[in-house]
């Protein structure tokens, strides 16, 4: 349940870079609670691929600049 | 804290505060009397019943006073789904526990005393988990 996710995110900081977007703005416009986008930002909690994608589309940029999915040594087996 | 966070938090709370009282006036009640001869079938529906009346009564209290709303989303009810999960195991061993005193034909106060304990400790584990999930994180 609680096992880290190796998901990273820049919704922080793309939410300043687009005038300083509150967490309940950002909330509003996909649909979910603001202490749901506080737990995607914090990395606690991993969004459906759809939830992820609105976040893309509200910021205007593509998945992989929101999402990132760190590297591992073990990856590629 | 998000709504259902509040929710879990209260059924925690109620289920404790409520199967505590039970205890503590049947333990109470049976002095030297074996507690099997201890009369417990009223204190048990008053106690499941004021939890359930007093966990309604918090509910709608915390949606009225507190803070942050009553939405809900995907997160909100993939925790819930899951702590109802953690929470049902206990309903089952507890039913198996029921079943196996049943045909050991033990007294009904130790049968009825399961089951009760089971819907607790579903109710206090599945609100744990709900409330570790909030906090720790659910992925």
């Amino acid at each position: 349940m609680a096992k880290a996710t190796r998901v990273t995110n820049r919704i922080r900081a793309l939410r300043f870079t687009h005038g300083e977007m509150t967490q309940a703005e950002l909330a509003d416009r996909i649909g979910v609670t603001r202490q749901t986008v506080i737990a995607i930002e914090q990395s606690r909690y991993s969004p459906s691929l759809e939830v992820a994608f609105l976040i893309a589309r509200v910021f205007g940029v593509p998945l992989d600049e929101v999402f990132q999915y760190a590297e591992d040594e073990g990856e590629g087996r | 804290m998000s709504f259902d966070e509040k929710r879990a938090w209260i059924q925690a709370v109620v289920a404790v505060c409520g199967y505590g009282t039970y205890v503590a006036i049947v333990l109470a009640r049976a002095g030297q009397t074996p507690l099997t001869e201890v009369h417990y079938v009223g204190t048990l529906l008053w106690t499941v019943g004021g939890a359930i009346v007093a966990g309604i009564v918090l509910h709608i209290l915390s949606g009225m006073v507190l803070p942050g709303g009553t939405g809900k989303d995907q997160r909100d009810r993939e925790i819930n789904r899951f702590g109802e999960h953690v929470g049902q195991s206990f309903v089952v061993v507890g039913a198996v526990g029921a079943l196996l005193m049943a045909m050991a034909e033990l007294p009904y106060f130790w049968i009825a005393n399961t089951l009760y304990l089971a819907f607790v400790l579903s109710a206090v584990l599945g609100s744990v988990a709900k409330i570790a999930a909030y906090r720790r994180g659910f992925q």
